[in-house]
């Protein structure tokens, strides 16, 4: 049994290290993959829309990170390189729209809608109170309500 | 009464949004290349790579680039029709075989007809990054100032081609003239 399970783990190590030699080499260089990875975190893979160049395994992602891998060896600046990837895919690579006037909705729309949101709101609490009738005690409530309340009422209805 | 017709309205305004929303088809990224030059390169033809194509060697001319692959599902929807478009003569279309191998893109040529003048070999993709490709097929119009005029994302239709594609060419086409 325990020869089988000492088999088992070699078969693994040796398959394991195949497996492990078939994923994507790192550079030679930790800072620029850093580099790249941050930036790519940015931009978004327009092949699967809601993950980023950082994450995407589509082939595309891969040729735009070879890409920006190279120009940030040749030496351009992150502003450089998302000017050449807008220029060719539009705003839309960027998960972070600028702010222009197309996207001004959606930069500021929430909090108008939050504005407005509380401007009902206070409204409605305003309207309210006006609505709330004062109902003071008659004189006789008010009678009662002492005599329910002194300390000797208890003697009273025992 | 108001206080019912109120949250009515926005209700209607919120399904008109929605509604608009649902002919829209978020893989359509407007491009920024519309109405700027096409970028240049310079790649081996497909079928002679000892040839080279340019996008320059076709100034003065309106023409397609479409970009293929053999890998590509869609391409081969879209094929038939352009092979027909070809066929009319009405714009000469030209290929960018994208990220493919030479065999098995001469493969699909041979198998399915060719509807290209010629085809370029972009096989590490650095031209469609140019060109903004994300998803092929996509097809360009490019006008005789070597201008990117129409962009078609996904494969080419008979409607686009009827009511955009070819009336925008005519029309660039007799410009010349």
């Amino acid at each position: 049994m325990r020869r089988l399970i000492g088999l088992v783990f070699l078969v693994l190590l040796v398959f394991g290290q195949a497996i492990g030699q078939q994923a994507q080499p790192l550079t030679d260089d930790p800072v620029l993959e850093k580099r790249l990875n941050n930036l790519s975190k940015e931009l978004r893979c327009l092949v699967c829309q809601n993950e980023t160049l950082a994450d995407s395994q589509a082939d595309l992602a891969e040729d735009l990170r070879r890409e920006i891998r190279e120009q940030m060896r040749a030496g351009k600046s992150d502003q450089e390189i998302i000017n050449f990837l807008t220029q060719r895919y539009g705003q839309f690579i960027l998960y972070r729209p600028r702010v222009t006037p197309t996207t001004y909705l959606l930069w500021f729309g929430p909090f108008v809608l939050l504005l407005a949101g509380l401007a009902l709101l206070f409204n409605y609490i305003r309207k309210r109170r006006d609505q709330i009738e004062e109902h003071p005690l008659t004189v006789v409530q008010r009678k009662m309500a002492e005599e329910l309340l002194s300390p000797d009422s208890g003697k009273d209805s025992a | 009464m108001l206080r019912f017709l109120i949250p009515l309205g926005l209700f209607m305004v919120l399904i008109v949004f929605l509604a608009i929303g649902l002919t829209r088809d978020p893989h359509e990224v407007p491009s920024p290349l519309i109405n700027k030059p096409a970028p240049t390169f310079r790649l081996p033809q497909l079928k002679d790579p000892s040839k080279t194509f340019s996008a320059e060697d076709l100034k003065g001319k309106v023409w397609i680039l479409n970009v293929w692959a053999s890998w590509c599902i869609s391409c081969r929807d879209e094929h038939p029709l352009l092979i027909g478009y070809a066929k009319s003569g009405a714009v000469p279309i030209y290929g960018l075989n994208y990220k493919d191998q030479r065999d098995n893109a001469l493969g699909w040529l041979s198998e399915l007809g060719d509807p290209y003048v010629l085809s370029a070999s972009d096989e590490d993709g650095r031209v469609a990054i140019d060109y903004g490709v994300y998803g092929a097929p996509e097809t360009y119009l490019i006008d005789q100032s070597g201008t990117i005029r129409f962009k078609q994302i996904g494969p080419v239709t008979p409607d686009v081609w009827e009511k955009k594609i070819l009336p925008l060419a005519q029309q660039l086409n007799r410009g010349t003239k």
